[in-house]
């Protein structure tokens, strides 16, 4: 893939994240889901609106990775985590505190962080 | 319907060969069926393929007729990708075929070349099985991936690396007589817990190895079975497939796998057993919580007891239901494309006293072969019987 390509709906999605307007998709049901999508995973509608992503969430589950892959060589060890926001959950990197302080039900707000490794924009998980 | 009969099975040694093409390896694998099976290659009415990083590894793409090719049969060849489940799905498709009577004759089999990527490029190859935008770009690897689940099942249930290091011990134990096998070494509990930690909770021990190998069976209809008078006691009884959401944190539970149940309680269903007629298993054991996961999936545990399994000998070779008799995915190797097949290999010669570990499971009638692609976004199961 050239690297000028942008993945369209992911990186929309990460540009709109780094301004503080990171969003989710909601169907009429109130299924919570990640872009880019045209169905609700859970009820097949095709009716999603964009909604604000909650303030903040709950670290659900992390792991301290030791051997990443190359695209994170230089970032290891660090802490990978899925958090719970309500409507829905997601993965992101564990940033603003050492690896060994994350702990399950530690609430987190979203804010996008850069790979130390590739530079690459990454889902980050900042403490409250 | 037909029964299928499991005629031939074939595996070459699971371990580091990187200069071994996929296509020797499989090659070999298939003769070693063939010769099992006494079937004749010209009978092959259908190749099922499974292989998960062959564009990545060997540059290759299109490996059904090459595998069909490698293997001396000229027949319709498709490839089935379903990452660690690549092979499961296969079985399972020639099992449908053969049943529906649209074919006689079936080769099914796998084979993957992971090691020639080194551990960075294999790390990242296996990391393709999970969501690119949502898990792999946040730094989810293949074994933090189920690292994420060991911490949640810790979580809800409760249970630590202790716990987990004694199915890996099980596993190595198992493995020491099974020549195919990547370690056939013993480790101790400590060994485990002091090993270095891949992604915590995970150390090195907990994970599977990188491995090269491949597997082959030669499966058939019970008319084509009965009409060559083949020597073939175990058929596969029961087949299921179950699906979930791509990404773990799309699932209904971080520390439970629904597709395996699914495609356990589809596989019951099918061939009129219960959990508790199982009488041996082998369980997909990329991780060591991935088998705690799948036996509670299946029904062998209660939700939440699976993790205490191995610690109480409940699945050890003399235990009430031995699981992963091989060495499992563990220590007999995870050449990922080929271990749904294998699995069935090794079940068949367990049930058919074909086995160095056969004299744990003098008895036993009835197996469970489970195999899981990424994070069970993928799980086939398939019951064998000895119904000869
Ligand atoms: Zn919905």
């Amino acid at each position: 893939m050239s690297d000028d390509v942008r993945d369209g709906g992911f990186d929309e999605w990460l540009d709109a994240a780094e301004e503080g307007e990171a969003y989710y998709l909601e169907c009429p049901a109130e299924h919570g889901s990640l872009p880019p999508r045209r169905v609700c995973p859970t009820c097949g509608s095709t009716d999603l609106e964009e909604q604000p992503f909650p303030e903040t969430g709950e670290i659900e589950t992390y792991t301290v990775t030791h051997v990443p892959t190359p695209a994170f060589e230089q970032d290891a060890p660090y802490a990978t985590a899925v958090a719970d926001f309500g409507p829905l959950r997601i993965t992101g990197q564990v940033v603003g505190i050492t690896p060994e302080n994350v702990e399950v039900g530690l609430e987190v707000e979203l804010e996008v962080t850069v790979s130390e490794t590739t530079g690459e924009r990454v889902v980050g998980f900042w403490p409250v | 319907m037909s029964d299928v009969r499991v005629a031939g099975t074939g595996l070459t040694p699971f371990g580091n060969t990187p200069d071994r093409t996929g296509r020797d390896l499989f090659a070999e694998a298939t003769i070693a069926a063939f010769e099992d099976s006494g079937v004749p290659r010209e009978d092959v009415d259908a190749v099922f393929y499974g292989n998960f990083m062959g564009e990545l590894a060997e540059h290759q793409g299109h490996q059904g007729p090459l595998m069909a090719e490698a293997a001396g049969v000229r027949a319709p060849a498709t490839r089935y990708e379903s990452a660690c489940a690549s092979a499961g799905t296969a079985v399972r498709d020639a099992v449908l075929q053969l049943r529906n009577g649209e074919i006689d004759v079936a080769l099914v089999g796998g084979a993957e070349r992971m090691t020639n990527l080194g551990t960075a490029g294999a790390t990242e190859a296996l990391a393709i099985a999970a969501d690119d935008l949502w898990e792999v770009r946040a730094g989810a690897t293949f074994p933090g991936a189920y690292a994420l689940m060991a911490r949640a099942y810790f979580e809800e249930y409760g249970g630590d690396r202790t716990d987990l290091a004694h199915v890996a011990v099980k596993n190595h134990e198992n493995a020491l007589t099974n020549e195919k096998a990547q370690y056939q070494s013993e480790i101790s509990v400590d060994d485990v817990l002091e090993a270095p930690l891949v992604s915590e909770p995970l150390g090195l021990y907990d994970s599977c190895p990188l491995s090269d190998g491949a597997a082959a069976l030669v499966l058939t209809s019970q008319e084509y079975a009965d009409e060559h008078d083949l020597d073939a006691p175990v058929a596969i009884t029961g087949s299921g497939q179950g699906g979930d959401r791509m990404a773990l944190h799309g699932r209904a539970h971080l520390a439970r796998t629904p597709a395996a149940r699914e495609a356990g309680a589809e596989a019951y269903v099918d061939a009129g057993i219960e959990p508790s007629d199982v009488d041996l298993a082998e369980v997909h054991d990329c991780f060591t919580i991935a088998e705690v996961l799948a036996l509670e999936a299946l029904d062998l545990e209660p939700i939440g007891e699976g993790i205490s399994a191995a610690r109480d000998g409940r699945t050890t070779a003399n235990g009430e239901t031995p699981v992963n008799l091989s060495g499992g995915l563990k220590a007999k190797g995870h050449p990922v494309g080929a271990t749904g097949a294998s699995q069935i290999a090794e079940v068949a010669k367990l049930l058919s006293r074909d086995h160095p570990n056969s004299e744990h499971v003098e008895d036993a009638r009835i197996g469970l072969a489970h195999n899981a692609g990424g994070t069970v976004a993928s799980a086939t199961v398939h019951v064998l019987e000895v119904t000869r």
